[in-house]
């Protein structure tokens, strides 16, 4: 089934009665040549790029939940690529990529919308930091241009630019940065993976990793054991659970992050803009709620719900930053479980298990790197070989010490993220 | 959340520092190669449940603290001082 405007027409002339589910409901198979552990953003782009790019057509993506259940449906929204360290830039370079063309691609709408993204600063030498961030974008081959306080007025004249404590000086503006619907995400790539013969199997938990002789053999499921020679680890915050089913412990803390809507207001916020000397960035949804989130509670937590001293601090960089956004209700605040690696920077890596992968530490950031992840993620499960803008996401760098990607200048060790 | 500093009493949550896993109290020998350091430093239990870990009571007496919680609740069991600790 095809979607276009034609078909929402005839659709809407005979009751919307044509309408039937886009991804099968399979039971799982007892065998298959890879198994992605994980139907989230990452493991659903994954499973599509194994069947598209590699032909990979007899896998299974296994859920616990249901697809879209877990932080791609829990995230913020932004889509953007303004990394600066080698390593990183070019990997969510080609993933913003993937993203202008995935509507087409998957013949799905996700409502990519590239509004454009501001990053403001408040000092010189925040500015000075910036502007070296803008060119390390366009030396990239991205977008950056450098505003300064008129620049940004004219574009976000709501902002209170004169504020005694941290006055505005300017913003880094991405123009190709925005936002998506990120359930439809989610949707899309199953859809795009189903119809190639993907069998997408939900509630359906790994309990068990079968390896024999540093050999994967496959996994044991509540629905019973299936073979696989590639099985590929991609499930975010319970990354550690899931690898110490395979003797595994990996350099990761799961922490909680907090995110917050109001109520549906009419457009107001035209862009994504973050807050440079607090914990705050914010968007609108097309829905009209006003999405905006802070930093990390910083402790170790599984609970999807966050405490309220972060709360406290992200109404209050709001309230300082726009003090219009104080006539506007939360509706509600949500948590999610972060895979947070001491550098900041993610793992896209084999094990010491063969035919055992691994993608994970995505921290914060893992919704604009979807479909980048699942492309480079399919590549390295289907070659053995990494694909090389995400080459840099070794396991081993924590290590050896060697090519850590500390993109905030913090120091790579836990919490420092 | 609230934590009890064994030596001020119950205290809000902000008054702390959380340092991480109380592996940080078990450092190795400097000749205890590099799988012991990669394990001290980076490598971690990560635990769905109950965990140890370090907070510094930063706005207070300035003690470190090892805090028994779950990582799911967010309930707190036990807290005592990393002083009085041995790994």
């Amino acid at each position: 089934m095809t979607y276009s405007g034609f078909r929402v027409i005839k659709e809407g002339l005979f009751g919307q009665s044509g309408w039937k589910p886009v991804w099968r409901d399979p039971d799982p198979k007892p065998e298959y040549d890879a198994l992605i552990i994980g139907g989230g953003g990452h493991g659903l782009a994954t499973a599509y790029y194994l069947a598209k790019e590699h032909g990979l057509t007899n896998i299974a993506v296994l859920e616990k939940g249901y697809i879209g259940g877990g932080n791609v449906g829990r995230n913020t929204t932004i889509v953007r690529a303004n990394y600066f360290l080698p390593g990183n830039s070019e990997f969510y370079s080609h993933s913003l990529k993937l993203w202008e063309g995935m509507e087409q691609e998957l013949n799905y709408n996700v409502m990519h919308s590239q509004r454009g993204l501001i990053n403001l600063f408040h000092s010189d030498g925040q500015r000075d930091a910036f502007a070296r961030r803008g060119n390390a974008m366009i030396n990239q081959g991205d977008d950056a241009i450098l505003l300064d306080t008129g620049g940004v007025r004219k574009i976000l004249p709501y902002l209170d630019f004169d504020n005694a404590r941290f006055p505005i000086y300017g913003g880094l503006y991405h123009p190709r940065g925005g936002t998506a619907r990120h359930d439809a995400v989610a949707w899309g790539y199953a859809r795009g993976a189903d119809q190639r013969g993907v069998d997408i199997i939900q509630n359906c938990e790994v309990t068990g990793i079968d390896i024999e002789g540093g050999v994967v053999k496959g996994v044991q499921t509540t629905r019973g054991a299936i073979k696989a020679k590639k099985v590929g680890i991609v499930v975010a915050g319970r990354s550690g659970q899931v690898a110490e089913m395979a003797g595994m412990r990996l350099p990761i803390e799961s922490h909680v992050l907090q995110a917050f809507v109001t109520e549906g207001l009419k457009p107001v916020i035209d862009h994504v803009v973050s807050f440079g000397m607090g914990h705050f960035y914010i968007s609108q949804s097309d829905k009209g709620g006003l999405v905006f989130g802070g930093d990390l509670d910083f402790y170790s937590s599984y609970a999807a719900r966050g405490n309220l001293p972060m709360k406290e601090h992200v109404m209050e960089a709001a309230m300082t930053l726009m003090p219009m956004i104080g006539k506007a209700k939360v509706l509600r605040s949500w948590g999610g479980i972060m895979d947070m690696t001491p550098d900041g920077s993610p793992i896209i890596d084999k094990t010491l298990t063969d035919g055992l992968f691994i993608d994970c530490g995505w921290c914060y950031g893992g919704f604009k790197a979807v479909p980048g992840s699942g492309f480079s993620f399919a590549h390295l499960m289907a070659t053995g070989q990494h694909h090389a803008p995400a080459a840099g996401f070794r396991l081993d760098r924590f290590r050896d010490g060697v090519g850590l990607m500390d993109e905030e200048g913090t120091g790579s060790q836990h919490n420092l993220h | 959340m609230r934590i009890t500093c064994p030596n001020c009493g119950e205290r809000d949550r902000r008054e702390f520092y959380y340092q991480g896993d109380a592996v940080a109290l078990a450092r190795p020998a400097s000749d205890a190669g590099p799988q012991a350091w990669d394990d001290y430093l980076h490598n971690r239990e990560n635990p769905a449940g109950d965990t140890q870990d370090l907070w510094f009571h930063e706005a207070g007496c300035g003690a470190w603290i090892v805090v028994s919680r779950n990582t799911v609740t967010h309930a707190i069991d036990s807290t005592t001082l990393a002083a009085t600790v041995k790994r």
